[in-house]
């Protein structure tokens, strides 16, 4: 083999120059695993287009949603700065200059999407407040020393950039030498200078409207940073603070607890700290889940189970936006990719395009789906022939399905809403009758009439209010546009049953006309929200192989190595390999075979007693009678097959040799030593 | 009561935390408690409700969802049953992944092996296995059987017998029938192999018997309890797991026999042996081998799809996955840059993949002040220039070497990146537990399961494995070619340190030669005039690894040399037959 060598574990591959440079566009991978067929070009680009378009709306989501949070930051850098600016003459308020502001920013426990907040954080700073923003990790400082060091040669960066778009700046060649606070000040005090008398007053824009720009660091993960470092550069950045303008911004997962944990009182008393909550990350999935899969902007759709399987694995493993979208990624991709049909998803106009375009080929497709063929059973028996037979026919059914689309919204949670609905109390009854009329109407091509007779209900309950004065008292949340919100949101509607559950009033006329209301809006989603599995063809626009899904982003090679080291029938079907569970043949591969007679043992293993217990298995699937004698080379054979298997199970993490006992090895796994 | 009040002042509307206790408190109490409660332990209890579908289940569904309630935390998470025949995950796991271990006898084994030995021959042994009744009969008759000092340890079995029914009721029927034989079995067993022979003819005798005690159970016991409700067992199982683990843990006396592998007349093997024995066991199963294989080769493209588009690729389950990515390699990576790392070779580092990429790929001789500047070079090198791609194929990206924090720091950076794409096998059982979440979310993985059951032939060949002999061939050799290029005043002064340490090599607390007396030494013996020449002599040894030295307690230098006694011996021997 090329790549094994004794005295080397890399190796490079390079092609020939002249291939060099053609290199195989990645549709050709597309259209040559899988499910090949005429239009698998055309569904890539409709998977490239449909996949822009939602990564582009959901990092505009990401601005829109951080938008609050970055405004209310930069506001209170201003005004914290500005305060100083003002006072800094005045000799009553130097004990108010030896606080450095801080802003203390909790993001949440899904670390992996801070990265992309505070990015999007420090370019807003850039913009807007100061171009000296420094972003340090905690890596970065493990102690003062390179903490300084680190600080200055990203904040030299920041002026080289800065001074780049004037003129080209002397290099500046201190990286190397050591830095303390002092070296930092006075070079913050010959750029401000330097830069005064360059730059005429007019030209300055909103990022230098101070004469001397504070210097703003962004601590990444504060929780773990070393305690020490922290507190000596606050404690030194505090006594520098009139002539080093330091704002801190904390980036912290936890609590904000944590600073006065890391922080001793005299430290934190140098601190004039101001909290700032992100938006949390349930509530950014919501905002993400409406607006990327419950809209009719995107074509393509998810199943229950794979939204089940995303949302599992987003509440359960990680709280990461990142990682929901990348699953969203990866179930498109599937979907066009294994799915022939999947040419139809695009918005309805294209869609209705394509049929027309429609090979007999892919109409065979369609006859094929598990959905049509339910929906031609049901019909009556000409029609079906006429629906196998007439290709015609069948396009016409494929535009009903996009129609239908608009209106399904799954609905599992359906009975705990209706349930949720028969609790409400009037008024919020009211606003939510309010929230649909403003839904249909917004699709009045279908549903104007229901809009009419929610409005009639209104008024009624108008009326009644009059006259009955019901309590208010304790207002859950808002269950606004209630369809949307609970279908994926279990938890809030348990939050609002909560509430709900503590009142129990009666009120006997509002609970009938509620009750009438409440059958009224049960026969509506009935009749219009049937899960999408019912409708034929959903193949086209829902991915479901929540399974496939699963595999790839939450696997478990533990159980799978477990499956295949007990259960080798799983994996090769052979006839020999059957048996039942907890047991295996003798016929089995020797690493098989070899664990699990280690599984018997306790924490120590004697090789000798392991090794003859392999013995005899292993002559009794050779021979069928063990009686004879066996040769030495046999013996010699078996003993070597003992060596790899139990090498291998080493290998595999499941023993390691031990020097307790001679001849003996450890059990790592399941409460081994 | 104070939140309520407040929120009826200013009409607001607020979300409330509640805990969830309260929730599921909530819950439970809405939806008529008793059928819930069970299971309060498990905090999935809504997500059992997102599940249920009441209205409209067909046909397809409907399985699914009677397993789906049945399930707790772990395999809502994770799999069910019925979707997932394609992937090896999902079949019998949960019974016993998660178990600990019980104190298992040191002759449990044998017996387990003995039991094994004749399996294959199913059709008999069908009707022993399934039968539950014995597992109800099995303790009366034991007692009626054995000792009474055995008593006891029946019932323990017979206990453990409820936690995993299946494998262990086959094995007590054995054990039971062995009862008689076993105070001798243990006593024999420190002595020789012969117990292990008494006991398989025993055996064998014994199957019979326990068949025909089988017969008669059946006739005696009632078929009732076949309907073993499983929850109950599962419930069982869980307040056990405690208990069992401290059991497991409690008794620090080593259950195990005390025989050795020199008392048997299988001398260790060497590395070359073992291969050449190896080579002529042909491999079973190979059709189902090789349709596995082939399955596997059919994602090929999928994989080259997905690489390019930003995921990364990673290959776990049971054998070797290099020749699978081998022949990926050479199928789909031939008109692209590529670098293949074995993990396994024991001398790799991220380093050494760094250089590679460096100096090879990206054809740059300079140095580097760090790991990490490399690594900085290195991505911005790709980042300027769009154009460049690299295929990273890394073959046990768990091993040894690399699975540090750093190491795998930096290869996720690289990954990260969205001109290199990596393709990358785990076997390590605990490989997954290397990467945090910043990690993951660097490596942006997609799993992929290739069970393949090839022998890891060329992963285990640089191990020290357990029973393969380390042959010293390669230190020896070098010794020799070193020191025959030395003065002959050079060689006297290793000789004579060489000498020391063999002459110590019995001492437990020998640490090594101090640096005065053996300056001392070789005065004696004419080898050096000053400590000066000596220090140069040591330098030059050093330079070649040839001699290690450590600062003892008091402050004074020790010399040794650091390879292991047999091959110094191996050497003497040599030196001297030529000087002779």
């Amino acid at each position: 083999m090329a790549t094994s060598s004794v005295s080397k574990g890399c190796f490079v591959f390079k092609p020939n120059c002249k291939k060099r440079r053609i290199s195989v566009p990645v549709e050709n991978y597309f259209n040559k695993g899988g499910n090949a067929s005429e239009d698998s070009k055309l569904r890539f680009e409709t998977y490239q287009l449909i996949w822009q378009q939602m990564k582009s709306e959901t990092e505009r989501l990401q601005d829109e949603l951080n938008k609050n949070l970055f405004d209310n930051l930069i506001d209170f850098l201003c005004k914290s700065y500005c305060g100083v600016q003002k006072n800094s003459r005045d000799l009553g308020c130097q004990i108010k200059l030896r606080e450095i502001p801080t802003a203390a920013l909790i993001l949440g426990v899904n670390v992996t999407d801070h990265d992309l907040t505070l990015r999007s954080l420090i370019e807003a700073l850039r913009d807007n407040v100061t171009p000296y923003v420094v972003s340090l990790q905690a890596k970065d400082g493990p102690d003062m020393k390179h903490f300084l060091q680190k600080l200055f040669s990203q904040l030299v960066d920041c002026y080289t950039v800065v001074k780049s778009k004037e003129k080209e700046s002397v290099q500046v060649t201190q990286k190397k030498t050591y830095c303390s606070m002092d070296s930092l000040c006075s070079w913050y005090k010959t750029v401000t200078q330097k830069r005064d008398p360059e730059m005429p007053r007019k030209k300055r824009t909103a990022t230098s409207q101070w004469q001397y720009p504070p210097v703003v660091l962004v601590l990444k993960d504060m929780e773990s940073f070393t305690t020490r470092v922290l507190q000596d550069f606050i404690v030194i950045s505090s006594q520098h603070l009139h002539e080093f303008p330091l704002i801190l911004i904390f980036g912290i997962a936890t609590s904000p607890i944590i600073i006065h944990r890391l922080l001793p009182h005299a430290v934190s008393s140098l601190l004039c700290i101001e909290l700032f909550q992100s938006l949390s990350c349930k509530e950014h999935l919501t905002t993400v889940l409406d607006k990327l899969l419950l809209t009719t902007q995107f074509p393509f759709k998810i199943s229950e189970k794979v939204l089940q399987v995303l949302t599992n694995i987003f509440l359960y493993h990680d709280f990461s936006i990142q990682n929901f979208i990348k699953g969203l990624q990866l179930s498109l991709l599937e979907h066009f990719f294994s799915q022939p049909l999947s040419v139809l998803c695009c918005n309805l106009p294209e869609a209705k395009r394509r049929i027309h375009f429609l090979s007999v080929n892919q109409c065979e497709n369609i006859r094929r789906l598990p959905s049509f063929r339910r929906y031609v059973d049901n019909q009556a028996s000409e029609k079906q022939v006429a629906l196998l037979t007439n290709e015609r026919f069948l396009k016409i059914r494929e535009l009903y399905c996009m129609c239908l689309e608009k209106n399904i919204w799954d609905s599992e949670e359906y009975a705990s809403a209706l349930q949720l609905l028969r609790m409400l109390a009037k008024d919020e009854l009211m606003t939510i009758l309010q929230n649909c009329i403003n839904i249909f109407k917004s699709s009045e091509k279908y549903l104007g009439s229901t809009a009419k007779r929610i409005e009639e209900f209104l008024a009624q309950f108008q009326s009644l209010d009059a006259d009955a004065r019901e309590e208010e008292d304790a207002s859950g949340s808002e269950p606004r546009g209630l369809q949307k919100t609970d279908l994926y949101h279990l938890q809030k509607s348990l939050l609002e049953m909560k509430e709900l559950r503590t009142r129990s009033k009666k009120q006997s006329k509002f609970e009938i006309l509620r009750e009438k209301v409440v059958n009224f809006i049960d026969c509506l989603v009935r009749e219009y929200l049937p899960p999408p599995e019912t409708q034929p063809l959903h193949e086209a626009l829902y991915f479901s192989a929540a399974q496939t899904l699963r595999e790839h982003l939450n696997a478990a090679p533990r159980i799978a190595l477990h499956t295949a080291l007990n259960n080798p029938y799983y994996y090769l079907k052979n006839e020999a390999l059957k048996s039942e569970e907890g047991c295996i043949p003798n016929t089995a591969p020797d690493i098989c075979i070899a664990y699990k007679l280690h599984l018997e043992c306790g924490r120590l293993i004697n090789l000798v007693d392991w090794s003859e217990a392999f013995a005899t298995v292993v002559t009794a699937a050779e021979k069928m009678d063990a009686n004879s004698t066996i040769s030495e080379e046999m013996n010699e054979i078996i003993h070597a097959r003992f060596i790899r298997a139990v090498s291998e199970l080493e290998l595999l993490g499941f023993i390691k040799p031990t020097k307790r006992k001679t001849d003996h090895v450890a059990r790592l796994t399941w409460g081994g030593c | 009561m104070a939140s309520k009040l407040e929120i009826k002042e200013d009409k607001m509307l607020e979300v409330q935390f509640v805990g969830d206790d309260d929730v599921l408190n909530h819950i439970l109490d809405r939806e008529g408690g008793a059928k819930l409660k069970k299971e309060r332990a498990q905090l999935l209890v809504n997500t059992k409700k997102i599940i249920k579908k009441p209205e409209y289940d067909f046909d397809l569904e409907e399985d699914d969802q009677e397993v789906l309630k049945d399930r707790n935390y772990v395999e809502v998470l994770g799999r069910d049953i019925q979707e997932s025949l394609k992937n090896g995950s999902a079949t019998d796991g949960e019974s016993k992944v998660y178990s600990f271990q019980n104190r298992k006898h040191s002759e449990k084994m044998a017996k387990l092996a003995s039991e094994l030995a004749k399996t294959p021959r199913k059709s008999d042994s069908v009707s022993l296995k399934n039968d539950p009744e014995i597992m109800i009969n099995i303790p009366q008759s034991s007692k009626e059987h054995s000792a009474s000092d055995r008593v006891e340890l029946k019932n323990e079995k017979s206990e453990l017998q409820s936690i995993t029914p299946c494998s262990l009721r086959k094995r007590l029927i054995v054990s039971r029938s062995h009862s008689d034989s076993e105070s001798e079995y243990s006593a024999s067993n420190s002595e020789d192999g012969e117990g292990i022979a008494q006991e398989y003819e025993e055996d064998t005798s014994t199957v019979v018997l326990s068949q025909k005690m089988d017969t008669q159970n059946r006739v005696v016991s009632a078929p009732d309890c076949k309907e073993t409700p499983s929850k109950k067992i599962k419930r069982d199982k869980r307040s056990k797991l405690v208990e069992e683990y401290f059991e497991a843990h409690s008794s620090s006396k080593v259950l195990t026999s005390d025989r050795t592998l020199q008392k048997l007349r299988r001398a260790k093997l060497d590395q070359q042996t073992l291969h050449n024995l190896l080579s002529t066991v042909s491999p079973s199963f190979s059709s189902e081998l090789k349709q596995l294989n082939q399955q596997y080769e059919k994602l090929f493209h999928k994989w080259m799809l997905q690489l390019r588009l930003g995921f990364n690729i990673v290959l776990y389950g049971l054998g070797s996955k290099r020749d699978l990515l081998e022949r990926f390699r050479t199928s789909m990576l031939q008109d692209s840059t590529h670098v293949v790392i074995n993990g396994f070779f024991p001398g790799i580092s991220v380093k050494s993949v760094l250089n590679s990429i460096t100096e090879e790929v990206l054809d740059y001789m300079g140095t580097f002040q760090s790991v990490l500047d490399q690594l900085e070079w290195i991505i911005n090198k790709f980042k300027e220039d769009s154009s460049l791609e690299l295929f990273l194929l890394i073959h046990n990206l768990d091993s040894q070497m690399l699975r540090g924090d750093k190491s795998q720091q930096i290869i996720g950076q690289l990954s990260s990146l969205h001109n290199i794409y990596l393709i990358a096998s785990i076997d390590h059982l605990n490989a997954p537990l290397m990467w945090d979440h910043a990690k993951q979310s660097l490596y942006n993985w997609l799993w992929y399961e290739t069970t393949t059951y090839s022998p890891y032939t060329e992963e285990t060949s640089y191990e020290n494995s357990l029973l393969v002999k380390q042959s010293g061939s390669l230190p020896l050799s070098s010794l020799t070619h070193v020191l025959r290029s030395l003065t002959p005043n050079a060689r006297g002064i290793f000789r004579l340190l060489l000498k020391y340490q063999l002459d110590n090599q019995d001492n437990p607390s020998y640490i090594g030669l101090s640096f005065q007396d053996f300056y001392q030494q070789c005065r004696e013996a004419f080898l050096v005039n000053s400590d000066l020449t000596l220090r140069a002599q040591l330098t030059e040894f050093r330079d070649h690894k040839l001699i290690r030295t450590k600062k003892g307690t008091d402050g004074v230098e020790y010399l040794s040399i650091p390879v292991d006694n047999k091959t110094l011996t191996d050497f003497l021997e040599k030196e001297e037959e030529e000087e002779a």
